[in-house]
């Protein structure tokens, strides 16, 4: 017996007479065909208690170096924001963790009304009137709007910035293959903000969406408003040639945890809203799960993957929540879905509304404005080591990139060994040449100034280390170039 | 606000207690043990009397939970930092309120969610399994719950170790060699798999451009198929519930991609041709592809590698346990064929053999885990990172405790339980009005039509769906799959004791003996639920997807 199923031998007797057959065995062998039985036991090690199975996992976790482990200045895409107790308390909750969609929506309207507050807290982040309840993650809701766009203009082509996060690109490289459109990248500049001028010129009667990051990969702040405006004028410029001329979708891939201070994308001119919901309120977890998030104006509602939670009343006027817009979906329209997605974030969506309300409207503001300030901080202090210099010059909030004059690896490694993480090896992630030397450091609330400061220390010593061989061997002279 | 509260003037007037009628009808042995929860009129249950007001509603302005680490570096204008251009003019009109409101309020709301530990949750084709508490556990250990994804390979052994182990266990029960964990649920693996299929063919100079997809099959199937750019093609089913061979024949020729099954399909019907289909599919050198939703049926005793099929999906929030969180996360690996396999998304999770010199120690050999990224003929990525990996660690410790005894355990009394079940249901004469679908026996799940009940009780399923409310259950998945008349669709799962069982069918006999003395009474079901039935028609006609700024 094992300790999840409840059958007794009593229970088995009873059952198969009421089913009327001597075994379970026989209930298999009249409907599943011998030549495709498996005949045999699974090659699976046997099954464990419960203690050994913990302690194999808690093993398993001891030989990964976490963010407890070490001093981490890792981001690109992931963040190692504080989650509040609260949050694990509640995600918890046998209420929130253990039931399924909401298909009943009479005993579901907890869940319920969890999306519609969830819907509202990133239409206010986004500034951008409809949310849905929630898409897998950051880099596939790129490719689920990729989507929208086509089944809004059914143009071919979709232009990205070279500024998108590199799994954001290949994801929609992956899945527009499967719809049928191009992707074309735009470069940046050398001042690592996209460039306009190629962003203009790639924009033509044909482009389906235009999509940009903000901020940047690199951590740059863009001028959204400008790569919205001329986007939808470079469509204009193609109209008469073109014939229809109507603007392609435009779409940024926003970090929300920024909006309280940045300028939000609803006020930037763009149209669809995307991101990686991790930072608020969601652990690392090696990379999920966490969510997605999507927001849009009011004319692609109809069009909008997922899930989406709405208001109404039951049969005796009170207030309650229903799936609603379900045509849309997959159970309903089948091949004419406008998405495939069913199961998303529900959970993950939950720790963001919790989060953003544990924040609050003052909150957010604070938040933003503390990481803006130790994230420049943080750039200066490392600008100014030997042999680290800033990569790009642009606003950053709480990212941002420096070029070393070293290999990144190797600096990398010399840091592990003091107990810090110093960033994201920038070319090992993009491939990209031009990113050679490149280290993106992520600032987050829960490191402080000594933090920052400890990471200068490393970094300089690993630096100085790297370009000259001599300091590395000789612990006094290592011990000098610090103090300098 | 001011539209729903229109809305609200207007339908309260009509509102009130519950039809009068009921109090007449109530069971009664309605005041013991779970039949308390029935119907029972004159007036609203708390729940119901607590109206909804959501956390944009409370709150006052000032009040707050989060308190930020104090500023610790040289002071800078804002300004200086971040021109005004770019700066944001006012906040977003979040919440204002504190810690112990915010408890209050979500911990309030939770009661209004009926949910798998509190009671019976036979949705079919979702495997609501007991999610045992020892995952919740280990996914928090820190050193999974705060490792970073990009993590060098090196300093992350351990995940990748156990990605390692739960891809090769997942190989083993599909009876297929190569698997991909990054596929975020069970759709998101069908668009991996019909990408793959895609590529798999334009890599041979092929292109093809039909799927075919059974009328029973997931809406997810025909979705996906269109959204990786092929053309859905609908194969019926036969008198047995399994696919029509003569129309699987006429269909498949050489611009057939694929085929996406389910084995056993949403009917709960091993399909027996299952080797026949698979040849006449290959024969044009098309794909099968499996879809994992309904896998519950059939761990360590058949596996879709074994029955020909190329691709499969798991579902680790169905067949895994890992908790559905009411509507996600969700992940939806990947185990694929030989000829697939180099098609596969990227990252993949390797395992590399070390010498002891190579690994700088005394031991032989080590294992060393690493991630591939490169691969010529990739589909490349689907998503960020390398897949939902909070999940795999509860699968993977689900494993773990159950090994290949326990899997093909659970299977078994997935599959009896759903037989016992359905045997009850004869035995209380419910059959009479609910018949089975299709076939004798069932696998782990079984479809009931109600057209019989409709046309001599008078009442639909749906009606018989919101009365099992009252009777503190989850009602099965309802008018799915399409081709059958009022369909319900059951899977008690494995977890269920023989005792919640015999309760389910009591209450559906119940429901029926109920409905032949006065069919009003489920029509106007549920009763005690936190809000009867819901006006879903206007919430579509003008949607209030938000709270309106107040």
């Amino acid at each position: 017996l094992s300790r999840y199923t409840a059958t007794t031998d009593a229970d088995l007797d009873a059952m198969l007479k009421a089913i009327g057959v001597d075994s379970v065995q026989e209930i298999f062998d009249r409907q599943i065909p011998e030549a495709v039985r498996l005949g045999r036991a699974l090659n699976l090690p046997d099954g464990l208690p419960e203690q050994e199975v913990y302690e194999h996992l808690r093993a398993l976790a001891a030989r990964n170096t976490s963010a407890e482990d070490e001093l981490t200045f890792m981001g690109a895409g992931m963040y190692d924001h504080y989650v509040p107790a609260l949050i694990d308390m509640l995600t918890e909750r046998s209420e929130f963790l253990t039931p399924y969609t909401p298909y009943q929506p009479e005993i579901s309207q907890g869940g319920l009304q969890v999306m519609f507050e969830y819907q509202t807290a990133i239409s206010e982040l986004t500034a951008l009137p409809v949310s849905n309840a929630s898409v897998y993650e950051g880099p596939s809701a790129v490719a689920a709007a990729g989507y929208l766009a086509k089944l809004h203009n059914g143009r071919r082509r979709l232009v990205i910035s070279a500024g998108v996060h590199p799994h954001s690109i290949e994801t929609l490289r992956t899945q527009a293959h499967g719809y049928g459109m191009d992707v074309v990248e735009v470069p940046l500049s050398g001042s690592h903000l996209t460039d306009e001028r190629a962003w203009r010129a790639a924009i033509d009667e044909d482009t389906s969406a235009a999509i940009f990051a903000q901020p940047n990969f690199y951590g740059a702040v863009e001028d959204a408003q400008a790569l919205s405006a001329a986007a939808k004028q470079a469509a204009g410029d193609g109209a008469g040639a073109g014939g229809g001329g109507a603007a392609p979708v435009v779409i940024a891939q926003v970090d929300p945890v920024v909006l309280g201070i940045l300028k939000p994308p609803g006020e930037c001119g763009v149209d669809v809203a995307v991101g990686e919901g991790q930072s608020l309120g969601n652990r690392l977890d090696f990379g999920g799960p966490s969510f997605g998030f999507f927001a849009a104006r009011e004319e692609y509602l109809r069009r909008m993957p997922g899930r989406i939670a709405g208001e109404t009343t039951d049969v005796d006027g009170r207030r309650g929540f229903v799936l609603t817009l379900q045509t849309r979906e997959q159970h309903i329209r089948r091949d004419k879905a406008t998405s495939n997605i069913c199961t998303a974030q529900a959970l993950n969506a939950l720790a963001g509304v919790v989060y953003l309300t544990w924040l609050g409207r003052r909150g957010l503001v604070e938040l933003g404005e503390l990481l803006l300030a130790r994230t420049h901080y943080a750039r200066e202090r490392l600008a100014g080591l030997e042999g680290v210099e800033k990569l790009h010059d642009q606003p950053v909030i709480r990212e941002f990139a420096v070029r070393l004059d070293a290999d990144v690896a190797a600096v990398r490694r010399r840091c592990a060994q003091q107990g810090v993480n110093p960033g994201v090896d920038l070319q090992a992630l993009t491939g990209r040449a031009e990113d050679r030397g490149g280290l993106l450091v992520a600032i987050t609330e829960r490191r402080s100034r000594a933090d920052i400061d400890r990471l200068a220390e490393v970094l300089e010593q690993a630096v100085a280390a790297e370009r000259d061989p001599a300091v590395a061997d000789d612990p006094a002279v290592a011990q000098k170039t610090v103090a300098a | 606000m001011s539209q729903i509260d229109e809305n609200h003037l207007t339908t309260a007037s009509a509102g009130g207690a519950p039809d009068p009628g009921i109090e007449a009808h109530r069971p009664a042995h309605a005041a013991n043990g779970a039949a308390g929860n029935r119907a029972s009129a004159g007036g609203a249950t708390p729940l119901q009397r607590d109206a909804a007001r959501t956390i944009f509603e409370k709150g006052a302005p000032g009040r707050r939970a989060f308190v930020a680490p104090a500023l610790d570096v040289p002071q800078v204008d804002v300004s200086e930092l971040l021109p005004d251009r770019f700066r944001r003019a006012e906040p977003p009109r979040l919440p204002e309120v504190s810690e112990p409101e915010i408890v209050r309020h979500y911990v309030g709301i939770s009661k209004r969610n009926f949910d798998l530990d509190s009671g019976f949750y036979p949705l079919g084709s979702c495997t609501m399994k007991h999610n045992p508490r020892l995952h919740e556990r280990v996914a928090a250990l820190p050193g999974h719950a705060r490792l970073h994804p990009l993590q060098d390979p090196e300093r992350a052994q351990g995940a990748l170790e156990l990605m390692w182990n739960l891809q090769q266990a997942l190989a083993e029960i599909a009876g297929l060699p190569h698997v991909s964990l990054q596929p975020s649920a069970g759709s998101h693996g069908e668009l991996a798999g019909v990408l793959m299929t895609r590529a798999y063919h334009e890599d041979r100079g092929e292109t093809r451009h039909k799927v075919l997809t059974p009328d029973t099959s997931h809406g997810t199937n025909p979705a996906t198929v269109t959204m990786a750019g092929l053309e859905v093609v609908k194969l019926a089913t036969n008198a047995d519930g399994g696919i029509d061979l003569d129309d699987l024949r006429a269909k498949t020729d050489g611009d057939v991609a694929c085929l996406m099954l389910t084995n056993p399909n949403t009917l709960g019907v091993f399909d027996p041709n299952i080797a026949e289909i698979a040849e006449i599919v290959h024969g044009v050198g098309a794909t099968l592809y499996y879809d994992g939703a309904n896998l519950n049926a059939v761990m360590g005793l058949s596996r879709p590698g074994d029955m020909g099929f190329d691709i499969v999906h798991f579902n680790l929030h169905k067949s895994f346990t890992q908790p559905h969180g009411g509507g996600g996360p969700g992940s939806g690996p990947i185990a694929v064929s030989e000829r697939i396999a180099p098609f596969l998304p990227r990252p993949l999770v390797v395992r590399r053999d070390q010498s002891g010199a190579a690994a700088g120690n005394g031991a032989a050999r080590t294992a060393v885990f690493d991630l591939e990224r490169d691969g010529e003929r990739s589909i490349g990525r689907l998503r960020g990172f390398q897949g939902n990996y909070g999940c795999f660690v509860r699968a993977y410790a689900y494993i773990c405790s159950l090994g290949a005894d326990g899997l093909r355990d659970a299977s078994e009394t997935a599959v009896l339980n759903a037989n016992y079940l359905l045997a009850r249901l004869r035995e209380k004469h419910v059959a009479e009005y609910l018949p089975l679908a299709y076939g004798e026996l069932c696998m782990h799940e079984f479809v009931l039509s109600g057209g019989p009940m409709k046309r001599e009780l008078q009442i639909k399923t749906l009606d018989l769906a919101k009365r099992l409310l009252d009777f503190g259950f989850h009602p099965p998945t309802v008018y799915f799959p399409l081709l059958v008349d009022e369909a319900l669709m059951v899977e008690p799962t494995e977890t269920e004791t023989k005792e919640t069982l015999d309760a389910f069918a009591d209450a559906i006999a119940e429901i029926l003996s109920e409905a032949a003395e006065d069919p009003e009474i489920a029509r106007n079901a549920p009763y005690t639920t936190p809000v009867r039935r819901l006006d879903e028609v206007a919430a579509a006609k003008r949607p209030v997807i938000r709270q309106a700024p107040g």
